[in-house]
């Protein structure tokens, strides 16, 4: 399904015929080959395992368990099939009271009850990449930018570049101080910015990090705010895996430090989230944006026409996330199952002396492969990388699709497959490494 | 929750901007019915909602459908051992049968007189992003579609807003009942030649929103000759296919490619969904449909921005995959939908009110012309809001829809139990009547005999006595907050 001639050039749009979907980038080879040859226990054992995908599999029982408990939480039940009319009928993109009120009432559960959200600021979006796009939308013109630490997660120049046209100026960061952002970088990348004639209209952070793991303190946090509140720019929050925390200290939200500091202008700040990883449902579509901004909310609302929840899911959401016993139960629970994976899969990594970057949330781990590098490069580390595909058969993701600045570092996902599965990468990982050390030795 | 002054600098010019379209009187209709809505029992005296486009006249059948189907839902005993696949499943491919189950029933719709081909079937945030999406892949911002008014308008806010698209309107008149003619699509593609507006495509919808009538062969056929002697695209969208409730076949696009190989398909694109046909708007089933592979690969990649939720996309490949249903409910669907246009049109002819010859779509175009003082806009909004505040109907003024001539308004019919139309009907002869005796006397020589012109008009749709009375109807008025489109 090839291009024909300049025909279709002429024909389409420049953004359909642009690169900015970001789907021709290397990241996506590793997919291809898990696709041609996927790892199947039985019928492929030496199939490629899938470990590039950031999914939480691990409370699906405990799911299930509550649907066959909660009929009437289903519009086509017979318990529930009465309020199917109302329910698909209903398109006002406020959304249904309940789903508001009980996604409020999740996002601040999952931050400990620390602090509380407006179901009124509610506005429903395409999954986080409609509400990414949406906050793109809304704050920035074609051709701003957002300051965005590196490294990150890959999508985001799909979601905010691609059709709303905003760029990304990377602040780096580096394992000398475990990837924290300093204010150097940020002041940095803004002078960067500025210096190249590109009006910086906002931050954005992911928050626990994708790809890192880690969650920011709340000394980074305040001096974020410190930051944009200075500069006039927007801070927007990707909290996205804030339930994926599973071990101490404490996540801290953007709501917590905005509620403590007063000089904050509330106007800057906003949260995108979803319940794609939180709760392992990427395929509902549950997108959020969460602004303190009065005009983003309206504007946003309206926008979200575009890519509303469907109200049969946002009814089930509902019922389950008014739920308080369930959701204190789940959060909890999935916590501890991400607890136990992680410590597997790190501990294994360590046997063979394979370090991770120390991290307390997320589904993977952000894994040091800097001493295997031939020479400290991204070929390198795209040379490394193809082998681990190729002759490793693991898809992992290599540091240089997240932007990262420096070479040897690997996302490595372990929420989304079985422990069995789990136990034969780990295996396959510690053999390469071996061989691989036995040649570098060799070779000096 | 207005603009300070410093928001305006901190936001987009998109978001500042009054493209979302909700500034439009289209809208104070609404916020009258909001305050004050009808209710039979409790408030006999508050606004009937007429300006809402719902088809909820077949629900009996669905939940009977879903009865009898647990598995086509995840999370009912049946079916929960598959919620974790179809949870976890984001493909922006879509599930399989969700396409298969999609292509078959629109080419049901059309009467199997097409196919589709399910792989060509493409996402979106119901017809509002699958409007958008074409918008993104065919023009860059600056750029035109050409549009025949009167015209549904949010294409306003779908095609424009944050891609920056323009809009040309190709006025159509009553005079040859608001065909769309060559004569107009070339003025108006001219007209955009010379403000150097580059048109990039023509967007037709078919059956019409707010006309209610389809478009014949030839018009058709003349359409896709004037893009293809452009090199424009030419988009469809075909929400209404399933509503044409009487037995003119309605000709889809799809039919003029299967019969017209002169033309290049890669300008042809239909924009679908099932909020209207099927009556499920919540749902947010958007399709783009294009004959161009780009479009679809790369309208694939943007339905990211909104795909179809997969609990939603299971149940829907469900139902739409048994043929027996469908093939009912499409059927039973425009035989209801039959009966409410004639009960209506025929409660208006009562007090000779005529309507726009229809046979889809849920609605009727209302030509109240000779109720207004002149011939003006303001004159019809002036009507307008005669009719929200004195009649308490929320119908919709054809300035909205960029109607070139004042005096239509369209109603919708379907979105209402049959008692509600009843009072709805009674409401416009008492308006009717009065406004009628208060017609200054050099007019009324003038509106008699317009009146005997409209007896023998060929646009009469009969004066058959029918018994408006019916049984109170059992679907119960929703206590959830009502839509906006």
């Amino acid at each position: 399904m090839g291009f024909t001639s300049s025909n279709q050039h002429h024909l389409l749009s420049k953004i359909a015929t642009n690169d900015r979907h970001g789907e021709n980038s290397p990241y996506f080879d590793g997919w291809k080959a898990y696709d041609s040859d996927p790892f199947s226990p039985t019928h492929n054992p030496h199939g490629v395992i899938q470990m590039g995908l950031a999914e939480n599999l691990l409370c699906f029982d405990l799911i299930q368990d509550w649907i066959k408990k909660n009929p009437k939480a289903s519009i086509c039940s017979r318990e529930g099939v009465d309020g199917f009319k109302d329910i698909a009928i209903f398109q006002d993109y406020h959304g249904l009271p309940d789903f508001r009120k009980a996604v409020a009432k999740f996002m601040g559960r999952v931050r400990g009850g620390r602090v509380t959200f407006n179901p009124d600021r509610i506005v429903m979006s395409g999954g986080a990449t409609g509400a990414n796009e949406v906050i793109a939308f809304c704050l920035a013109d074609p051709g701003d930018a957002f300051l965005v630490p590196t490294p990150y997660y890959p999508a985001f120049d799909r979601d905010l570049g691609w059709r709303a046209g905003v760029q990304l100026v990377p602040v780096a960061c580096d394992s000398s101080n475990d990837f924290k952002i300093t204010e150097a970088a940020l002041e940095a990348a803004y002078e960067q910015a500025q210096d190249a004639n590109i009006k910086v209209k906002g931050l954005l952070i992911t928050n626990p990090s994708n790809p890192l793991g880690t969650i920011f303190d709340r000394e980074t946090l305040r001096s974020l705010v410190s930051f944009i509140n200075k500069k006039n720019i927007h801070l927007i929050c990707d909290e996205i895996y804030t339930a994926t925390v599973f071990s101490e200290p404490n996540f801290v939200s953007i709501a917590e430090i905005i509620e403590e500091d007063m000089e904050c202008n509330r106007d800057l700040i906003h949260i995108v989230y979803s319940l794609s990883k939180d709760m392992g449902l990427p395929g509902f579509r549950v997108g959020i944006v969460y602004s303190y901004n009065d005009a983003v909310v309206n504007c946003g609302r309206k926008m979200s026409s575009f890519g509303l929840v469907s109200t049969q899911t946002q009814h089930l959401i509902a019922s389950m996330l008014l739920d308080d016993e369930f959701v204190e139960r789940f959060v909890a629970e999935s916590a501890k199952r991400l607890a136990i994976r992680h410590k597997a899969f790190t501990m294994g990594l360590l046997q063979v002396r394979i370090s991770c970057l120390k991290s307390n949330a997320g589904l993977f781990c952000w894994m040091n492969l800097r001493r295997l590098l031939n020479e400290s490069t991204v070929e390198a580390e795209l040379a490394l990388w193809r082998l681990i595909i190729d002759e490793v058969k693991l898809n992992v993701s290599p540091g240089s699709s997240f932007h990262c600045s420096e070479p040897g570092w690997f996302r490595v996902c372990f929420a989304n497959m079985d422990d069995d599965t789990m136990e034969v990468a780990i295996r396959r990982i510690q053999t390469f490494v071996q061989r691989k050390e036995a040649v570098l030795v060799a070779g000096n | 929750m207005g603009f300070t002054s410093s928001n305006q600098h901190l936001l987009s010019k998109i978001a500042t901007s009054l493209g979302h379209g909700e500034e439009s009187p289209y809208f104070d209709g609404w916020k009258a019915y909001d305050k004050d809505p009808f209710n039979p029992t409790q408030n006999p005296n508050g606004v009937i909602q007429m300006g809402l486009a719902e088809n909820p006249l077949c629900f009996d059948l669905i939940q009977e459908w879903i009865k009898k189907n647990p598995k086509a839902s995840i999370c009912t005993a049946e079916g929960v051992d598959e919620f974790k696949d179809i949870a976890i499943f984001q493909d922006y491919h879509g599930l399989p049968e969700f396409r298969n189950a999609v292509a078959k029933f629109m080419g049901r719709a059309r009467g199997g007189r097409v196919t589709f081909d399910p792989d060509r079937i493409v996402m979106s945030g119901g017809a509002t992003g699958a409007n958008e999406l074409i918008a993104f892949c065919l023009a860059d911002p600056g750029d035109a579609f050409l549009v025949p008014s009167p015209y549904y308008p949010a294409f306003d806010r779908d095609l424009k807003w944050r891609t920056g698209v323009q809009l040309v309107p190709v006025p159509c008149h009553s005079s040859n009942d608001f065909k769309i003619t060559k004569a107009a699509l070339e003025t108006a593609y001219e007209k955009a030649q010379e403000a150097n507006i580059k048109v990039k495509g023509l967007i037709i919808t078919n059956p019409s929103n707010p006309l209610g009538t389809i478009l014949d062969r030839e018009t058709l056929r003349t359409l896709v000759s004037f893009i293809n002697e452009k090199n424009i695209h030419l988009i469809c969208d075909e929400i209404y296919a399933a509503t044409v409730f009487t037995d003119s076949n309605f000709v889809s696009i799809a039919e003029i490619l299967s019969e017209d190989i002169a033309c290049n398909r890669d300008l042809i694109h239909i924009v679908y969904s099932l909020s209207k046909d099927m009556g499920l708007p919540g749902f947010r089933v958007g399709i783009v449909y294009s004959y161009n592979d780009e479009v679809v690969n790369s309208g694939r990649k943007m339905s990211s921005y909104g795909l179809v939720s997969t609990q939603t996309q299971h149940l829907i490949a469900s139902m739409l995959l048994d043929e027996e249903f469908t093939e009912r409910f499409i059927i039973e669907s425009a035989k209801r939908l039959a009966t409410r246009h004639g009960v209506f049109t025929r409660g208006l002819a009562k007090v000779n009110i005529d309507c726009l010859n229809s046979n889809a779509g849920l609605f009727c175009w209302m030509d109240l012309h000779r109720l207004l003082k002149e011939s003006t806009v303001e004159a019809e909004l002036a009507l307008w809001r005669l009719i929200i505040h004195e009649v308490k109907l929320n119908v919709s003024p054809g300035s909205s829809f960029h109607c070139s001539e004042p005096g239509w308004f369209r109603v919708c019919f379907a979105n209402m139990d049959e008692e509600t139309m009843e009072v709805a009907l009674q409401r416009i002869h008492t308006f009717v009547h009065q406004k009628e005796t208060v017609v200054p006397t050099k007019n009324k020589k003038l509106w008699r005999s317009n009146l005997r012109t409209l007896s023998f008009s060929s646009r009469r749709l009969g004066l058959d006595e029918v018994a408006l009375m019916s049984p109170h109807s059992p679907i119960p008025h929703s206590p959830l907050l009502h839509a906006r489109t």
